[in-house]
């Protein structure tokens, strides 16, 4: 009965998450909490507050899901992770057909360690302030690949059918990360939940506390071992069930044809196994490892003084090294951005920012009377902004500036061919608008006089929003071009003199 | 039936759950939406003026060392400006990869005289500080200042990233600023600038010399170059000025170069007055002070006053 209810709940979750993923887009989302499954990830909750050493709203969520673990063990894994279920359902690829060698495959194996040492690499670079569990923190990690990857794929190929077309820049990158974990069930089902995955392992630290656990009644045991069979987690119900890994899918109880395994309060048979093989001085060298990342990957790249004129971040980003504290990298603002233009990021923000929302304006802008971004995010890496806080009342409340746009004069219509065009100025939001249009005269070629209107940037009402560059009538390299310098998330990085207002 | 094993078990699993959830209270009650800080601001460095005491000095001779000498005497010693026990800066203008002959830099005698002065009077600590536009470990050495003053006895501080400090400006056009540490952290500030001819500003004296306290995005200021040359003045005010015009820059400044654009003019101006000093300045180079933008501004905003001929002024002949 607790299998089939098991079951339910899986199923249950992940279609949750399904939907809240789905409706993550500006027509859809109506105050769903799309943010809501992100939050109760204590890890992001534990990253993200060594790193802030506070802690956000949405990740609140995330002490229930904590006390829970703390009395019923790793239930997360076996019952609500959606990509535990996504991977409990393809253990199937690797599953053997035969009992016996089914047991064979989940036997205890000293490389569930790995997972505690990737931990510890996460939460030592936390503490340093750069969050890097994004990259394989199975919510993130699902939600990233099904927002960036596999609905946009599906959606493309069904010509458009939901979000019309959608590209990310090398998508492809994030599917081979995504899909290349799924694959890992064909070495063994739920490789990547036993080996891999850090959140597992901070939940499997916190169920050496747990109070409910697996018991064998050994008078009724005849050690045939098929209660090992189907084990989600190679958690050896055969001998003494070792907490740490046991991800409480109750198949072992299932399996049992004399009934003499239960999952009780405080069994006292047999003490608890809690031993997972990481000695402390592997513990302590993964912390220190992933600590001593943050340096070695600034002193390369990133935050540095010079950033790259492409990491123009979302309206309401944190500074930098404040929003590296909290990115998770999870895609939901890429989802829900109506134009498509926030995209993950390559190489724009450094080793530390890969995956990181930019906004791209060749492929989409800005909204200027949107703050959907601000409000998906679950870790308040984009705070919350309201309309009229992100678009101010310039010349005296300064709006929310992402970027500030230039014309490359070479190659501008009016610039640099004489051509009339006027797509910038006619898209530009802003009131007055930040592109004016001046009559200037130009020789043409054979000598005869014309007027044409050429189009100039007032820094003081540019809020970078790149509607401008999306809209440019030249296909690939725009006329105008927008950068990150005089974002206002940077004071140091206003142009002028009276742009640099901090917001 | 719980026995003693089993209570503690509960017990601590209990309080793990109860610390877990008040640890995440109360990391949630110190989150904020806007990421504030405060910042220090730099303090009113000046002191009051003794009854019926010299304004300014303008000495000249041959010897800078003793030009410096005579003009503080004049203004009362040393010990007007400095009690024992204080700490003291000392800003020279060291911006610039150049020898001594060349003027682009204060003449290293004249800072290791007043270094030697201030130490004399009891300062606890002496830091002689720039923030050079060349490769600063090059234009301390060849300017020939972080020897002397450090032979004199003073501390130099190289403006290498972590020597700055945010502050609180308050300006009309600076709100923050990176700022040398040892000007917030002094408790008297000595201006002592170098008499040249600036491409932007026409001239660069002392309000100028501000800039040399700044760290990261000082360029842009030149888009606004008199208001944010008095918004610096206003930001420092430093106890005591004296102005080098042993060699003075006469063209191609702030980083000359060429022997024949130097002038020897074997002068030392001190005072209290930086508007009165770079009025002063200004008619070394040949410049009439009420053309110069930061002057006017700065007789706009009171920081001083131009007339420098009406205040309490002793010229000391060679």
């Amino acid at each position: 009965m607790f299998l089939q209810l098991r079951r339910a709940y899986q199923v249950v979750f992940f279609c949750l998450f399904l939907f809240l993923v789905i409706v993550t887009t500006p027509t859809l989302l109506r105050g769903y909490p799309a943010e809501w499954f992100l939050g109760l990830d204590p890890l992001a909750a534990v990253t993200t507050a060594l790193a802030t050493h506070a802690l956000y709203v949405h990740m609140l969520w995330a002490l229930p899901l904590i006390v829970l673990t703390l009395v019923f063990g790793r239930f997360f894994c076996g019952w609500v992770c959606p990509m535990g279920a996504l991977h409990h359902l393809l253990g199937h690829l690797g599953r053997k057909r035969r009992k016996v060698d089914r047991v064979k495959q989940n036997v205890v194996r000293p490389s569930r360690a790995i997972k505690y040492g990737i931990l510890a690499v996460f939460l030592g670079s936390a503490l340093i302030g750069s969050v890097q569990i994004g990259f394989l923190d199975p919510i993130a990690s699902t939600w990233r690949g099904l927002a960036t990857v596999v609905i946009p794929a599906a959606s493309n190929a069904a010509y458009g059918l939901y979000q019309g077309e959608r590209h990310f820049q090398y998508g492809a990158l994030v599917g081979v990360v995504f899909f290349g974990a799924l694959s890992l069930n064909f070495i063994y089902p739920r490789f990547y939940c036993r080996v891999l995955c850090p959140l597992g392992a901070f939940l499997g630290l916190l169920a050496k506390f747990s109070l409910f656990r697996i018991s064998k009644k050994a008078e009724l045991c005849k050690e045939c071992e098929v209660c090992g069979a189907d084990c989600q987690g190679a958690a050896d119900p055969q001998g003494t069930v070792r907490v740490t890994e046991c991800m409480v899918c109750l198949n072992c109880i299932d399996g049992c044809a004399r009934g003499g395994l239960s999952y009780r309060f405080m069994p006292t048979t047999e003490p608890a196994v809690t031993n997972i093989n990481l000695s402390r001085r592997q513990w302590l060298g993964a912390g220190v490892a992933g600590a001593a990342f943050v340096p070695l990957a600034r002193a390369s790249d990133g935050v540095g003084p010079r950033p790259h004129p492409g990491r123009i971040r979302p309206p309401g980003a944190r500074e930098e090294s404040l929003f590296l504290d909290r990115c998770l990298k999870c895609g939901a603002c890429m989802k829900v951005c109506p134009t498509g233009g926030l995209q993950p990021a390559l190489n724009e923000a450094g080793l530390e920012g890969i995956w990181s929302p930019i906004l791209i304006p060749r492929l989409g802008y800005c909204e200027y009377s949107c703050n959907l971004c601000g409000q998906v995010c679950p870790t308040g890496a984009i705070r919350k902004l309201t309309l009229p806080e992100k678009n101010g009342k310039p010349p005296l409340q300064a709006p929310v500036r992402i970027g500030s746009a230039a014309f490359n004069k070479g190659r501008c219509l009016p610039w640099a061919y004489d051509t009339d065009c006027i797509v910038c100025e006619e898209v530009c939001p802003t009131s007055p608008k930040a592109i004016y249009l001046k009559q200037e005269a130009v020789t043409a070629r054979d000598g005869t006089q014309k007027t044409l209107k050429r189009p100039y940037v007032d820094l003081e009402y540019c809020v970078g929003c790149g509607t401008c560059e999306t809209r440019c009538p030249i296909v690939d390299s725009a006329g105008v071009r927008v950068s990150a310098a005089n974002e206002s998330r940077t004071p140091r990085s206003s142009i002028h003199l009276l742009g640099g207002a901090k917001v | 039936m719980i026995g003693r094993r089993d209570a503690l078990r509960i017990g601590a699993t209990s309080a793990m759950a109860l610390g877990s959830v008040a640890a995440g209270l109360w990391l949630h009650s110190r989150d904020r939406l806007v990421d504030t800080h405060s910042l220090p601001t730099i303090k009113d460095h000046r002191v009051p003026k003794p009854a019926g005491a010299v304004d300014m000095v303008i000495a000249h001779g041959a010897d800078p060392t003793l030009n410096v000498r005579r003009a503080i005497e004049a203004l009362g010693g040393m010990g007007r400006f400095v009690k024992k026990g204080e700490r003291v800066v000392i800003k020279p203008n060291i911006g610039w990869n150049r020898l001594p002959e060349q003027a682009a830099n204060t003449n290293p005698d004249v800072v290791a005289e007043i270094v030697r002065q201030v130490r004399a009077a009891g300062a606890s600590k002496v830091w002689v500080t720039d923030a050079s536009v060349n490769t600063p470990e090059q234009c301390f050495a060849r300017s020939g200042i972080q020897k002397a003053a450090g032979d004199a006895g003073a501390t130099i501080v190289l403006p290498e990233a972590r020597a700055f400090r945010e502050v609180d400006v308050a300006g009309r056009i600076l709100r923050t600023a990176d700022v040398l540490y040892p000007i917030v952290e002094a408790d008297r500030v000595i201006n002592v600038p170098i008499v040249k001819q600036h491409g932007l500003s026409g001239a660069t004296l002392s309000m100028k010399n501000w800039y040399g306290v700044l760290g990261g995005q000082r360029v842009t200021l030149h888009q606004s170059i008199f208001v944010s040359i008095v918004d610096l003045a206003v930001m420092v005010k430093p106890t005591l000025t004296i102005m080098d015009a042993t060699r003075a820059l006469m063209a191609n400044g702030p980083t000359g170069g060429n022997l024949a654009d130097v002038k020897t003019m074997d002068t030392v101006a001190a005072g209290t007055d930086e508007v009165a000093l770079d009025a002063f300045g200004a008619t070394l180079l040949g410049l009439d002070p009420f053309k110069l933008g930061f002057v006017i501004e700065g007789l706009r905003v009171g920081l001083g006053t131009p007339r420098y001929k009406d205040l309490k002024l002793v010229e000391l002949g060679s």
